[in-house]
């Protein structure tokens, strides 16, 4: 273990402050404007706390960073600091997992626990009383109440945007390394368009994404209200663009970075943050895949 | 690199803490940060004491005395809440931030600035979800536990803001698990081996673990809640082909190992306390370690003996039962360690020692209810009275309020440099004590005798047990007035404390002056 | 619905209410009037006294510690600090116990749980706040809900001994027959729960749960709903007559009578 010697902490800061303020702000704002809106309430003073919150949150990041890049670049920082910034990164990482660990959970409850139940199958069948006519599938298309939640015409089928959306990210993952390999070996343009890749690729997935979310609401009447398909199909893919989303933005700082000049060879921990999130958000994406898509 | 260094050394040492109010609001110093969380979490601690006082004197009387069923039910709520979430969940966040650093010889938390963003997202948290008790149709009314459908389709307007609320409450809880993580794995001081830790460093590693796994999985629940009451979704609705249970078993995936979040910090605490007034070291340190690992592992695997009733299929009733049975046995362990670091030792009874003995006792006997519950088919009888009540009561007041309040007396002095009144803590252990078994102990009868909990009216059969426990628990909640006396009272004029106040101590906390410098350990002391 | 209610009630008159758990002092669950509620009692007075064994053990250990060895007293601290054949013994003792507890705990679940053979079937259906009940062999169905006078409530007048227990129309059910009960929701999640009969059962809206009963004593049974639903949670209570079977037959006999 290293001395303790120069391990920097900062004198104080207005960052975490202005961030709470505008946590308070954005959500306040928020669940107004839900209760609102269900409500048949006006909304715009809502929308506009919301707004503001959020402006405050995107100043209090930006300041944030400026700043931990200035003692960066300072020198300030030395090893240990570096190894607190890993455990940060990694046990942020973990908490992801368990958050979508929860999300496969219960898709996999659903799937092989209360849809056949529901359908008269299992320990739990007699539950069919309640539903005549009603018989499990999945993907589910006809739910036990029809006229309380219309079912979808069709679901996405696997093999044609979403496969096309597999090859997209695994492509990515790999740009990605080949962009890591070059930064490890000080070769900075390659490092710069194996990145720029990474995020273009980022960005496309993010656009068939929403293509396949407009053919699901227009043509297939496969949305979140259609029953228990619909919902968790939305919710998983949904939290998972919403990764991708945020893993492009901080691998587009990260390039901003980078052709600045801020990364070396040996000191870029930035840089590899942004890359386990890729890595991670890859992985869930191909989970998805199987669980959701093809199976 | 070295004049840089040297530069920020000049401009860092010797700082005493920023002046008036923008000392607290924009601090990096875990000792400034700890208090803030201490002082917060006893403000929420009051708060939700004073929604379980109208609680109970509603119930002292059969009939509706004071307050409506509903505004009834939302105190049950809010009270759960408020203690939880509010006072004791940050009150060990608290203890660790003014102590890890301590222990293990660091300079500061390892992310300063992350640490005091987490203290002022508690504080978001708090005041989104305190603000439902002023919003129309009032505040959560549907259990801590939230079960669907009636947090979804049946719950109140504030129901949104109470998810909101939960999911900054748990990015604040787990910013403040990896900054102790990252303190703990990286910032131990030369020589300080992971089984070199003392217990309290141990429990909140293991802790702060559980904290970072299934925090995300009550994020996971409660967005799943906001979803299906306002885009539609039908995750816990059969007439979309989703199921209320599943709501129940993401809940418990996280509530389980929540509960252990509850009291092995603790157990730390705990651990370090005995074995100071036994002058003697703690009996079986390596088995303590690996009993608390075993509780955490095993804490993910009982989740459903909370839902005996829900109508599980047979084979994972019996599993569950067996599982959460076998939990005992660690807890055993602890227990029987604790006892024999007493034993043959030489021991004096300061208020933290007794707050420890009677965190022994009273746990145990909330251990022992806990093994009833584990009965699969007993606790079909047992399940949602006052005897699940009474159990949970006797885990987290003996266990994680008298943690608290014992590692209070045992580590004023070192905060505030002085030192409390040992008679009023002893005053205070006792109306504590006596209160507490007069308002939980009856629980346990009215539980068994049929009385279902989050009643605001009863058959009048029940009358006499909880007439009892009303006065005993308005004896407890007064007790604790008695606590911000003791406290301010040393803080103001106590008689200055020496850097070692106990004789039986030990650890690098010690080894700093009291009060402790603004800064301590800027360079790490070696640990042999 | 209010004759019915006389008639149940002129019927369980005739029979004489056995230990009624209706004591002011009452401390510990009934023994119920069940096979299986007398299991789960003799399981939980066996796993009581364990843990009250055990119990005792501790806190005789735990003064001993601090009576014998008190630092006012001069006591010397003894230095040892580990000792791997006790602390092998009491993780091993105590699995030895937990299983001496499993092993009648998995044979009553068991039980619990084979609701095969029923003679008859009961319909419960939990509502904000009131039960349904649909006797499911006869053409048998109505409500049953709180009849606790409001002004008891607001304590303008007496309370009277089934204060809070008390319902317009009870559930009448036989003696000496096997009855599947089906627990359902038509809201939120109800818990239907007769002490006397050793279990509750949750019902969850959109699925049915099982459980079943032979009753073994005629008498009138009380029971309240054991899951937050709402406000009236403390206000949809549950009232058994279990009646002699030839009763039973009479009162089925005058329902379905009387409703065509
Ligand atoms: C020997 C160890 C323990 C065992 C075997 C055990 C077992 C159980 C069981 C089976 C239940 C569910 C009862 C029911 O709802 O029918 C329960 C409830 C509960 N336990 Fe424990 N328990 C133990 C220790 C603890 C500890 C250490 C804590 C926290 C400090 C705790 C806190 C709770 C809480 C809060 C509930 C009620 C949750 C709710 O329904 O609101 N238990 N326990
Ligand atoms: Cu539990
Ligand atoms: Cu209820």
């Amino acid at each position: 273990m290293s001395s303790n010697q120069s391990y920097y902490v900062p004198e104080s800061s207005i960052w975490p402050i202005v961030g709470a303020v505008g946590m308070l702000l954005t959500f306040f704002g928020l669940s107004t404007v839900l209760v609102n809106q269900s409500n048949g309430d006006p909304t715009t003073t809502a929308w506009v706390v919301f707004t503001v919150g959020a402006l405050v949150l995107v100043y209090m990041i930006t300041g944030w960073l400026r700043d931990v890049i200035r003692e960066s670049r300072a020198g300030l920082y030395d090893a240990q600091m570096d190894r607190s910034f890993r455990q940060g990164m990694s046990w942020f990482i973990f908490s992801e997992v368990a958050f979508f660990a929860a999300l496969f959970g219960s898709l996999f409850y659903i799937r092989f626990f209360a849809v056949p139940w529901l359908g008269g199958e299992g320990a739990k069948g007699t539950a069919n009383m309640l539903w005549e006519g009603f018989q499990a599938q999945w993907p589910l298309l006809n739910n036990p109440d029809n006229s309380q939640f219309a079912g979808p015409d069709a679901v996405i089928g696997p093999w044609g945007l979403p496969l096309l959306n597999t090859l997209i990210l695994v492509t990515s993952s790999i740009t990605l390394t080949l962009s890591h390999k070059a930064l490890k070996y000080d070769k900075r343009k390659p490092t710069i368009y194996w990145l720029a890749a990474t995020v273009a690729l980022g960005a496309i997935f993010l656009f068939f994404q929403i293509e396949e979310y407009i053919e699901a609401y227009s043509h297939l009447h496969l949305t979140l209200d259609s029953g228990i398909y619909g919902s968790i199909f939305f919710l998983m893919t949904g939290f998972h663009g919403l990764h991708v989303l945020l893993g492009g933005i901080i691998l587009f700082v990260v390039l901003m970075r980078l052709i600045k000049g801020h990364f070396s060879a040996h000191d870029h921990f930035g840089y590899e943050a942004g890359a386990w999130y890729w890595h991670f958000v890859d992985v869930v994406w191909i989970m998805l895949f199987v669980f959701v898509y093809v199976i | 690199m070295s004049a840089v260094a040297d530069a920020h050394a000049a401009d860092h040492h010797d700082h005493g803490p920023a002046k008036g109010i923008g000392r607290w609001l924009f601090t990096t110093n875990h000792k400034d940060i700890g208090t803030m969380y201490l002082v917060f979490s006893f403000a929420m601690f009051l708060a939700g004491g004073a929604m379980a006082m109208i609680i109970r004197a509603e119930l002292f009387q059969p009939g509706l005395q004071m307050v409506e069923p509903a505004f009834f039910n939302q105190m049950t709520t809010m009270h759960g809440l408020v203690m939880i979430f509010g006072a004791v969940m940050p009150a060990f966040v608290g203890l660790a931030n003014w102590m890890i650093p301590l222990m293990v010889g660091a300079p500061d938390m390892a992310l300063p600035r992350m640490n005091n963003w987490s203290f002022w997202l508690l504080v978001t948290g708090s005041l989104i979800l305190m603000s439902t008790l002023f919003m129309d149709g009032g505040a959560p009314n549907f259990g801590w536990t939230a079960y669907a459908p009636l947090s979804t389709t049946y719950g109140p307007d504030s129901t949104t803001f109470f998810i909101f609320s939960v999911h900054i409450l748990g990015i604040s809880s787990i910013m403040g698990a990896i900054n102790v993580i990252a303190t703990i794995i990286n910032m131990r001081a030369p020589g300080m081996t992971l089984m070199k830790m003392p217990m309290f460093v141990w429990t909140w590693l293991i802790t702060a673990f559980l904290l970072i796994a299934v925090l995300p999985v009550l994020a996971g629940a409660v967005t799943m809640l906001l979803m299906d009451i306002h885009f539609g979704t039908a995750f816990f609705d059969a007439a979309g082909g989703g199921d209320p249970v599943l709501y129940q078993h993401i809940f418990w995936f996280f509530g389980h190992p929540e509960v252990y979040i509850l009291i092995l910090p603790a157990f730390g605490i705990i651990s370090q306390i005995i074995p100071t007034f036994s002058r003697k070291p703690l009996f079986g340190y390596t088995s303590m370690v690996y009993a608390t690992a075993a509780i955490a592992i095993l804490s993910f695997l009982v989740w459903s003996h909370h839902m005996f009733t829900v109508g599980l299929p047979l084979p994972g009733e019996l599993f569950f039962m067996y599982a959460t049975m076998i939990i005992a046995v660690p807890t055993g362990v602890k227990i029987f360690n604790w006892i024999t670091t007493m034993f043959r030792g030489s021991i004096s009874f300061e208020t933290p020692m007794l707050f420890a003995i009677g965190f022994v006792v009273l746990f145990t006997v909330g251990g022992l209810s806990g093994v009833m519950l584990a009965i699969a088919p007993a606790d079909f009888q047992y399940h949602d009275t006052y005897f699940v009540v009474a159990h949970f009561h006797y885990v987290l007041i003996p266990g994680a309020i008298y943690g608290i309040f014992a590692s209070v007396y045992y580590w004023l002095p070192k905060w505030s440099g002085r030192m409390y009144s040992e008679a009023l803590g002893k005053a205070h252990f006792w109306l504590s004590f006596i209160g507490l078994n007069i308002a939980f102990f009856p629980m346990h009868f009215l539980g068994l005798a049929g009385m279902p909990r989050r009643y605001a009216d009863y058959p009048i059969q029940f009358a006499n047990f909880n007439q009892v426990s009303t006065i005993g628990a308005f004896l407890f909640g007064a007790s604790q007035l008695l606590l911000v006396f003791i406290v301010y009272k040393a803080v103001k004029s106590g008689p200055k404390a020496d850097a070692k106040p106990w004789d039986g101590a030990e650890g690098l906390e010690w080894t700093v002056p009291s009060p402790a410098p603004y800064h301590t350990f800027e360079q790490p002391p070696r640990v042999d | 619905m209010s004759v019915q209610a006389l008639r149940a009630g002129a019927l369980a008159t005739a029979v004489t209410a056995p230990s009624s758990a209706l004591a002011g002092w009452g401390v510990n669950l009934p023994e119920g009037v069940t096979s299986i509620s007398n299991t789960i009692y003799d399981i939980h007075m066996w796993v009581f006294w364990i843990c009250v064994a055990i119990g005792v053990g501790v806190f005789l250990a735990i003064l001993w510690s601090v009576l014998a060895y008190r630092h006012s007293k001069g006591a010397k601290p003894a230095h040892f600090h580990e000792n791997t054949t006790v602390e092998l013994i009491w993780t091993v003792i105590p699995f030895l116990i937990l299983i001496m507890m499993a092993i009648p705990a998995t044979g009553t679940l068991v039980d619990m749980y084979d609701t095969s053979d029923a003679e008859m079937e009961i319909k419960v259906t939990g509502y904000q706040w009131r039960w349904q009940y649909e006797y499911m062999d006869e053409d048998i169905s109505f409500f049953s809900s709180a009849d606790t006078p409001r002004d008891a409530e607001r304590n303008l007048i007496k309370k009277t001994e089934d204060y809070k227990y008390s319902v317009d129309n009870p559930l009448v059910l036989p003696v000496d027959t096997k009855i599947r009960f089906l627990i359902t929701s038509n809201d939120v999640i109800h818990s239907w729960w007769v002490p006397e009969f050793g279990w509750k059962q949750d019902a969850i809206p959109g699925f049915i749960n099982k459980n079943w009963a032979k009753i073994e004593e005629p008498g009138t049974y009380y029971g309240l709903c054991a899951e937050l639903c709402g406000q009236g949670h403390s206000d949809m209570p549950i009232e058994v007559k279990a009646v002699p079977k030839d009763d039973y037959r009479e009162w089925v006999a005058e329902q379905t009578g009387e409703d065509g």
